[in-house]
C-alpha cells in the first residue's frame, strides 16, 4: 500500500511544475499546457484522496475536471488560433494591449 | 376704513409691472399712476379720520409665534403716521407722473415704475409699523429701493460705485440699528411700540457694563446705549455725520429718485424713527444731546460744502444733509413736532427742487454743470418760477412753508435750553448761508449770460406736461404746507414733554426776526456777488484758497474714508486672497486632487497588460493566504 503522502508529493511536484511552466515560459501554446498540468496535479489530489477514504465522489469529480479540460483546451486553442492570426507571433509578451 | 389698501396698491402695482413689464413696456404708467393716485386718496381719508380724533392699530397678520417672541405686520395710524402717509403718497404721485417725461423712452421704463411702486410700499409700511422689527424689515426695503434706483442706469460705472457706495454706508449704521433692536427685546420682552412705550419709564435706572467683553467695567443706562444703538440706523438712514457721505453720490441715479427718495421721504426716515421713539428719548437726555449736536453740525456741514459745489444736483443733494440736520436736532432738542413739520414743508419744496433740477437736465441734455447753464430763465420759464418759490421755501422767505417750519423750528430749539440756543444761533447762522447757496444756483442757473452748449441752445424748451404739473402743484404745496396748521395737528403727539410745546420762552420774538433776516440777507448776499459783482467769486476762491479748497472737497471726508476704511480693506482683501485664499484654500482642494492622482499614478503601473504578471500576483495571494492559514 503506498501511503497517501507520496500521491501528494507527486501532486504537488506537478502542480508546481505547471505552475512555473505558466509563469516563465511565454510560448501560449506551453502556457495551456501547463495549465493542463495544474489541472492533473488537482486530479492526482482527488483520486489519491477518494482511495484513502473510500468515497466515490472524488473520482466522479475527476471525470468532470477531465470533460471541461477538453473542452477548454478546445477553447483554448481556437483563441490561440486566432491570436495567431491577428499578431502572427504566439508570443505571450507581445498581447498586452489590456492596459492602462 | 380700507387702511390695508394704502400700501398694498403700490404693492399690487410693482407685482404686475415686476412680473408683466416685459410686456407692458412704455404703458407701465397706466398701471404705476392710478394705484399711487388712489393710494393718496385713501391716505387723505385716513388723515382726516385722524384729525377726527380717530386712532387705530390693528393687525394684518402674524408671522410667528415663539416664547416671547411675537411678530406680526400691524398697522398703526396717528397723527405721526397720518402726516408721513400724505407725505409720501402725494410726493410719490407726482414723481409718479414727471417721470412719465422724464423717463420717456428708456430702455428701463417698468422696470424703473415697478422699483418705485416697490419704493412707495415699503415707505408706506415702515411709517405705519406699529412694531420695531416691521420698522427694521421695510427700513432696509427702501435702502434695497434706493440701492436698485440709484444704480438704475447699471451701464455706468459710477452708478454702480455710487448704490454700492449707498448700501454699504448704510449697513453701518444698520449694524447698530439691529443691536439696538436686540437690546429692546432683551430689555422689554417685545418688540411692539405701545409694549415698549409703556414699559420704558420703569427701566430708566436700569445699567449695563458696556465693557464686558473687554473686562472692563462701564455702567450706562440700558435707555441710553439702546436710543444710541437705534439713533446709529437713523444716521446712516439720514445721512447725518458721519454717515452723510452716500448721500451726495446717490445723486447718480435718475432725477426723479433723488426727489423721492433721497429728499422727501426715504431720508426722512431717520427723523421719523427718533419722533417715532420719541418716548423712549424722552427718558435719556443723554442719547438727546447726542442726536441734537450730530443734527447741528450735519446741518453746518452740508450747507458749508453746498457754498461751492457746480453739479446743480450736488448742491441740492447737499442742502437736504444740511436741511436734515435742522429736523435732527430738533428731535434731538424735543421739538418733535417742529421737527415733523420741518420734514414735512422741506419734503415739499426739496422735492420740487430737485425735479426742477431734472427739468433743467432734460432741458439741456443731461448737462448738469452749472457753469455752462445761465440764462435760462426765459426758456423755461415755468420751471424757473417753480423754482424760485422752491428755493425762497428753502431759504425762508416771509409767508413760504419753509419760513414757517423754520422759524417754528429755531424757535423751539431756542426755547429748549442753553444746548438749544447754541444750536438756534448756529441754525440761524445756517439759515443764511442756505439762503445764499439756494440763490447762487437760481443766479446762475437762470440768470445772467448763457453758457450753453451753442449746439442745444436752439432746442433748449419747456419739457412736457407731465413734467410741469408736478412742478406747480409742488410749487403750490411749497406755499400752503405752512397755512395747514401742521404743528397744533402734531403737538398732541408729543404734549408729552409739556415745556418743549406750546409757549416759547422769551426771546423767541428775536429768534423769529433773526432767522428771516438771515435768510432775506442771504439772498441778497447771493443777488449782490453773483448778479451785480460776477467778478467777485474768483476774487474770493483766490483770496480763501484753503476754505475754498475745503468745501469744494466737501472737508475731505471722503478721502479720509478712503485712506481709513476703504484702501486698507481693499489691501486686507488682496493680502487674503493672495495669501490665505489661493494658498491655503486652493491648495487644500488641488492638493486633495494631486494626491488622488499620484495615488492612481501609483495603482495603475499594476496593471501592466502582461498576463503573466497578473498570475504571479494570483500565485502569490494564494500563497499568502495559504501561509496565513496554516501559521494562524
Amino acid at each position: 500500500m503506498i501511503p497517501l503522502s507520496y500521491y501528494l508529493t507527486l501532486s504537488a511536484v506537478v502542480f508546481l511544475t505547471g505552475l512555473v511552466g505558466v509563469l516563465i515560459r511565454r510560448n501560449i501554446i506551453i502556457i495551456l499546457l501547463s495549465v493542463e498540468l495544474m489541472l492533473n496535479a488537482t486530479n492526482i489530489n482527488f483520486v489519491a484522496f477518494s482511495q484513502y477514504f473510500h468515497n466515490i465522489n472524488g473520482q466522479v469529480f475527476v471525470f468532470f475536471a477531465l470533460t471541461v479540460a477538453a473542452a477548454e483546451v478546445a477553447v483554448g486553442l481556437a483563441i490561440v488560433i486566432a491570436l495567431y492570426r491577428a499578431k502572427s507571433t504566439i508570443n505571450v509578451d507581445e498581447f498586452q494591449l489590456l492596459k492602462w | 376704513m380700507t387702511y390695508e389698501l394704502i400700501p398694498l396698491l403700490p404693492l399690487a402695482s410693482f407685482l404686475i409691472l415686476g412680473l408683466f413689464g416685459h410686456w407692458i413696456k412704455d404703458k407701465a404708467h397706466l398701471v404705476a399712476v392710478p394705484a399711487v393716485i388712489l393710494s393718496f386718496l385713501f391716505s387723505v381719508f385716513a388723515f382726516l379720520d385722524v384729525a377726527g380724533g380717530h386712532h387705530s392699530t390693528f393687525r394684518l397678520y402674524t408671522w410667528l409665534t415663539s416664547g416671547i417672541l411675537d411678530i406680526h405686520i400691524g398697522i398703526t395710524i396717528d397723527r405721526l403716521t397720518a402726516v408721513m402717509l400724505l407725505l409720501v403718497t402725494i410726493v410719490s404721485s407726482l414723481v409718479h407722473i414727471y417721470t412719465i417725461g422724464y423717463m420717456q423712452g428708456e430702455p428701463g421704463y417698468a422696470r424703473f415704475f415697478s422699483y418705485i411702486a416697490l419704493f412707495t410700499f415699503s415707505m408706506l409700511m415702515l411709517v405705519l409699523a406699529d412694531n420695531f422689527l416691521q420698522l427694521f424689515v421695510f427700513w432696509e426695503a427702501v435702502g434695497l429701493c434706493s440701492y436698485l434706483l440709484i444704480g438704475h442706469w447699471y451701464e455706468r460705472p459710477s452708478a454702480c460705485a455710487a448704490a454700492t457706495k449707498a448700501f454699504v454706508v448704510n449697513r453701518v449704521g444698520d449694524f447698530g440699528f439691529i443691536l439696538g433692536l436686540l437690546l429692546v427685546l432683551t430689555t422689554f420682552d417685545s418688540l411692539n411700540y405701545s409694549d415698549v412705550f409703556a414699559k420704558a419709564p420703569d427701566v430708566t435706572g436700569r445699567v449695563m457694563n458696556i465693557l464686558e467683553p473687554l473686562g472692563g467695567h462701564l455702567d450706562v443706562s440700558v435707555l441710553t446705549v439702546m436710543c444710541l444703538l437705534l439713533f446709529a440706523g437713523a444716521v446712516g438712514k439720514s445721512a447725518q455725520v458721519p454717515l452723510h457721505v452716500w448721500l451726495p453720490d446717490a445723486m447718480e441715479g435718475p432725477t426723479p429718485i433723488s426727489a423721492l427718495i433721497h429728499a422727501a421721504t426715504m431720508v426722512t426716515a431717520g427723523v421719523f424713527l427718533v419722533a417715532r421713539l420719541a418716548p423712549l428719548y424722552n427718558l435719556s437726555p443723554t442719547a438727546m444731546t447726542v442726536v441734537a449736536i450730530v443734527g447741528g453740525l450735519t446741518m453746518m456741514l452740508g450747507a458749508t460744502i453746498a457754498l461751492t459745489q457746480t453739479d446743480i444736483k450736488r448742491i441740492v443733494a447737499y442742502s437736504t444733509v444740511s436741511q436734515l440736520g435742522y429736523m435732527m436736532m430738533a428731535c434731538g432738542l424735543g421739538a418733535y413736532a417742529a421737527g415733523i413739520y420741518h420734514l414735512l414743508t422741506h419734503g415739499a419744496f426739496k422735492a420740487l427742487l430737485f425735479l426742477g433740477c431734472g427739468s433743467v437736465i432734460i432741458a439741456l441734455h443731461h448737462e448738469q454743470d452749472m457753469r455752462k447753464m445761465g440764462g435760462l430763465k426765459d426758456k423755461l420759464p415755468i420751471t424757473y418760477w417753480t423754482f424760485v418759490i422752491g428755493s425762497l421755501a428753502l431759504a425762508g422767505f416771509p409767508l413760504t412753508a419753509g419760513f414757517f417750519s423754520k422759524d417754528d423750528l429755531l424757535v423751539s430749539a431756542w426755547s429748549s435750553g442753553p444746548l438749544g440756543q447754541v444750536l438756534a444761533s448756529l441754525g440761524i447762522g445756517t439759515a443764511m448761508l442756505t439762503a445764499f447757496y439756494s440763490f447762487r444756483l437760481v443766479f446762475v442757473t437762470f440768470w445772467g449770460p448763457s453758457h450753453v452748449d451753442h449746439h442745444h441752445v436752439a432746442e433748449v424748451h419747456e419739457p412736457s406736461y407731465t413734467m410741469t404739473i408736478p412742478l406747480m402743484v409742488l410749487a403750490v404745496l411749497s406755499i400752503i404746507t405752512g397755512y395747514l396748521g401742521i404743528p397744533e395737528f402734531l403737538e398732541p403727539m408729543f404734549a408729552t414733554d409739556s415745556e418743549g410745546s406750546g409757549h416759547h420762552a422769551s426771546g423767541s420774538v428775536v429768534v423769529m426776526l433773526f432767522a428771516s433776516a438771515a435768510g432775506l440777507l442771504g439772498i441778497a448776499g447771493a443777488y449782490y456777488v453773483y448778479v451785480l459783482n460776477p467778478s467777485l467769486p474768483d476774487r474770493w476762491v483766490r483770496e480763501w484758497r484753503t476754505a475754498y479748497q475745503l468745501s469744494l472737497n466737501k472737508w475731505y471726508v471722503d478721502e479720509a474714508y478712503d485712506r481709513s476704511f476703504v484702501r486698507p480693506t481693499f489691501v486686507a482683501a488682496t493680502e487674503l486672497w493672495k495669501h490665505v485664499d489661493v494658498a491655503v484654500i486652493d491648495g487644500a482642494v488641488n492638493g486633495v486632487a494631486r494626491a488622488i492622482a499620484w495615488g492612481a499614478w501609483l495603482l495603475r503601473l499594476i496593471q501592466s497588460g502582461q498576463m503573466q504578471h497578473y498570475v504571479l500576483g494570483m500565485a502569490l495571494g494564494g500563497l499568502a493566504i495559504l501561509t496565513v492559514f496554516l501559521m494562524f
